[in-house]
């Protein structure tokens, strides 16, 4: 069957749909070394300071990185829903499943961005408005670093995620996707997903490392 | 008389009688059917003339570079500029012109025809990494316009993040972006590997060439974004003053040292892996012989990317890593000298008893055999603690990454471009100009690295602008060496763009080699084959004129 959606380099659907599945699963496998990166950092200096580490995360709101953790396991099921419904051809399933989706990430989102806020207010930004003056001082500004770097990368791979989805939401809406050709939704929940393992990771790093008070 | 009529009497010219064939170069015209282009052969070109740009670019500084060298105390600039130089050097040569030579142009434009399949899987992929090249391109470019930048290619820590005030941000960012350029090739391949092969081309009917492309891939992919962060953290702290690498503030600069390595050593293997697929090619095909121990070949390239992933320590031996990481890091750098012995001996034993033909891509690939074995040989020197503790940081380290890299890696990519000029452009070259060429840049090549094999010995450390009265000897020596390359590089060059107008029209398998890109006509059409090729034979399956074991 060579229809409208096959692309002229592909034989058939299928071939396209195994190549643009393997593409994103690379993709993913680079994101894991980007963020590789960052969390090899952190496990250094975590293994050099972890006293300064434990006071540092107390100065972030647990509460917070709960409540985000629980919008982000919500959006992973019903992004995978969203799939499911794709591939069964429910059309307004699926499209109402990614609405929740972009909802559940925007309201990560907004959480995060009033916490950055918070830390803003607080001083606790690394550089010349750094105003903790407590013990570890450096170490903890040390730790605020990688906090924004890390959740930063983070909150940046959820906006592109929100921005993908979107796109799957207005494909889906325009009738685009259909029970035969759904490859795009499909990969764009690898990604989903993909970052929100992500968080899973970061998470305990920044929020839970401190233990109780 | 109607305008058919018209037509019909006017006279036919000679051409006409035998109408143009249609293919890639000549399906559509204009500026906007090249810059929109997703046919992966015209982006091959697209990205031969940006890196060919670049690699003069590189090639300036280094010929300023030698001249200032020609007296101790420096010829034509002073200390400040020489480091610019040799950064802009270090960083043109790597990020724009050795990384994407043989993958981006050899490899976007043979490896689908040799899969026989009729694109990538992702051509709009293809061209957008394109573009990212390019942009990554101009902020080098401005970079060089705005001053440049003095830190070398490694941007090691403090050096880059506190002290200097050169344009740093403006060069990683350069780089950065130019990483995904890469990340993209190599996700592109990967998948275009697995999923586009024609019917029958199982994983061992694959030419070698694809095997080290692919093994190249996989490295892209993996290394690249190690690269990409460790460069977004170096600009955080240098921007905002973060501490990341900083010891004021519990940072650790050596994690910048083995973040950069964990990329950059598996990057000399993004060089010269993408080489040695090219030479394996040109050998069987020159020599009308199988490649012998065609698994081993292929196995190799495999154990080369795993292994290479696992050595970076050996650029830290004198940094402060500790004495016993040194040491395992020195044993696994030993190891990765196994696959690659393996490869020269048996392109060796691949010749042996063929009827090698010294044509001029034959004549680059023995060139890389030569030069890859001392570059490899002078690389178990340096991969030895002690040795190491004596020539760290010398010309000697210069002299053996060069032999590898340009000895190495540009051999095999002018190799790999004259054997593949007659089907990329339709044309043969001037066989006796392409001889010519490869010999004065085997001589010049020479000429000038192996004196500083002398000159790192001795003690003359890298990155100078001056040196000790004695070894001046030697450095006019390299300099004479690096003008007569020069003169080497630009006649390919002028030869090519000439032949490429004037030169005869090429049949579409003028080597009379096996493999599916000599299959069709030359150049190829736009889908490449006119109907998909099947395949049912092995790779290299030349007729075997006596036993290869007699």
């Amino acid at each position: 069957m060579r229809d409208g959606v096959v692309a002229h380099q592909f034989d058939d659907l299928e071939q396209q749909n195994e190549a643009d599945r393997l593409g994103m699963w690379v993709f993913l496998i680079t994101e894991v070394l980007f963020f590789g990166g960052m969390f090899t950092a952190y496990i250094e200096y975590r293994t050099i300071h972890p006293q300064a580490f434990s006071i540092a995360s107390h100065h972030l709101d647990y509460w917070m990185g709960t409540i985000n953790t629980a919008l982000l396991l919500v959006s992973s099921m019903t992004m995978a829903l969203a799939v499911h419904g794709a591939q069964r051809g429910k059309r307004w399933i699926s499209a109402l499943f990614l609405f929740c989706t972009i909802v559940l990430g925007l309201g990560f989102l907004g959480v995060k961005f009033w916490e950055y806020a918070k830390h803003i207010n607080e001083g606790l930004v690394p550089g010349r408005g750094f105003k903790y003056m407590g013990p570890y001082a450096r170490e903890v500004e040390l730790f605020m670093s990688f906090y924004f770097l890390m959740t930063g990368m983070h909150a940046l791979h959820m906006t592109i995620g929100v921005c993908v989805v979107t796109v799957m939401l207005l494909l889906t809406l325009a009738g685009k996707i259909t029970r035969v050709y759904h490859s795009p939704i499909v990969i764009a929940g690898l990604y989903w997903h993909f970052v929100d393992i992500v968080w899973i990771f970061l998470y305990p790093c920044f929020y839970l490392i401190g233990g109780p008070k | 008389m109607t305008a058919v009529d018209a037509a019909a009497r006017l006279p036919i010219p000679a051409r006409a009688k035998r109408p143009m064939r249609e293919h890639y170069l000549n399906e559509s015209y204009g500026l906007r059917s090249w810059l929109l282009t997703t046919d992966h052969k015209r982006i091959a070109l697209m990205f031969l003339a940006a890196i060919t740009f670049f690699f003069f670019i590189g090639g300036i500084a280094a010929l300023l570079m030698r001249i200032n060298l020609i007296t101790p105390t420096g010829y034509i600039v002073g200390n400040e500029t020489y480091n610019r130089l040799f950064s802009l050097h270090g960083i043109v040569m790597v990020w724009f012109f050795l990384i994407p030579s043989i993958p981006a142009v050899i490899g976007n434009f043979v490896l689908p025809m040799m899969l026989g399949a009729r694109d990538l899987a992702f051509p709009k992929l293809n061209l957008l990494s394109f573009y990212i090249f390019v942009f990554g391109g101009c902020f080098t470019i401005a970079d060089v316009i705005l001053g440049g930048v003095d830190t070398g290619w490694t941007f090691y820590t403090p050096l880059s993040s506190e002290y200097l005030t050169s344009q740093v941000v403006l060069a990683i960012a350069g780089v950065f972006i130019t990483g995904f350029s890469s990340i993209l090739t190599g996700l592109n391949f990967i998948v275009t590997t697995h999923r586009m092969r024609a019917p029958g081309l199982t994983w061992f009917r694959l030419p070698l060439f694809v095997w080290s492309m692919y093994t190249t891939s996989a490295i892209l992919v993996l290394a690249t974004p190690v690269l990409a962060i460790t460069l977004v953290m170096l600009a955080v702290e240098r921007i905002w003053h973060f501490g990341i690498f900083d010891p004021r503030y519990g940072g650790d600069p050596l994690l910048f040292q083995h973040l950069f390595w964990f990329y950059s050593h598996p990057a000399v293997y993004i060089m010269v892996l993408p080489a040695m697929g090219v030479v394996s090619e040109i050998i069987a095909t020159f020599s009308r012989k199988r490649v012998f121990g065609y698994k081993f070949v292929a196995f190799a390239s495999i154990s080369i990317g795993v292994l290479g992933f696992l050595v970076w320590g050996h650029h830290m031996f004198v940094a402060g890593q500790s004495v016993y990481a040194s040491t395992v890091f020195s044993f696994l750098s030993f190891l990765v000298a196994v696959p690659s012995a393996i490869k020269v001996f048996n392109w060796t034993m691949t010749m042996r008893k063929g009827h090698v033909h010294f044509s001029t891509p034959m004549l680059y690939a023995l060139g890389f055999i030569g030069l890859f074995t001392i570059g490899g040989l002078t690389g178990l020197f340096v991969a030895t603690l002690g040795v190491d503790v004596h020539v760290h940081d010398t010309y000697f380290v210069i002299a053996h990454f060069h032999f590898i890299m340009v000895g190495g890696s540009v051999m095999a990519y002018l190799g790999a471009i004259h054997y593949w000029w007659p089907k990329i452009s339709g044309k043969l070259y001037p066989e006796m100009w392409g001889r010519i060429s490869a010999v004065l840049i085997f001589f010049g090549f020479n000429l000038t690295f192996l004196p500083q094999f002398l000159l790192g010995y001795l003690g003359m450390p890298r990155r100078y602008h001056n040196y000790p009265p004695e070894f001046q000897v030697l450095n006019v020596m390299s300099t004479a060496g690096a003008t007569i390359l020069g003169l080497g590089y630009l006649l390919p060059l002028a030869y090519l763009i000439w032949s490429a107008r004037y030169a005869k029209d090429a049949p579409p398998n003028p080597w009379g080699a096996t493999g599916l890109e000599w299959q069709t006509d030359s150049p190829p059409p736009k889908d490449n084959f006119y109907e998909t090729p099947i395949v049912t034979e092995e790779p290299y399956n030349y007729p075997e004129t006596e036993s290869a074991y007699a």
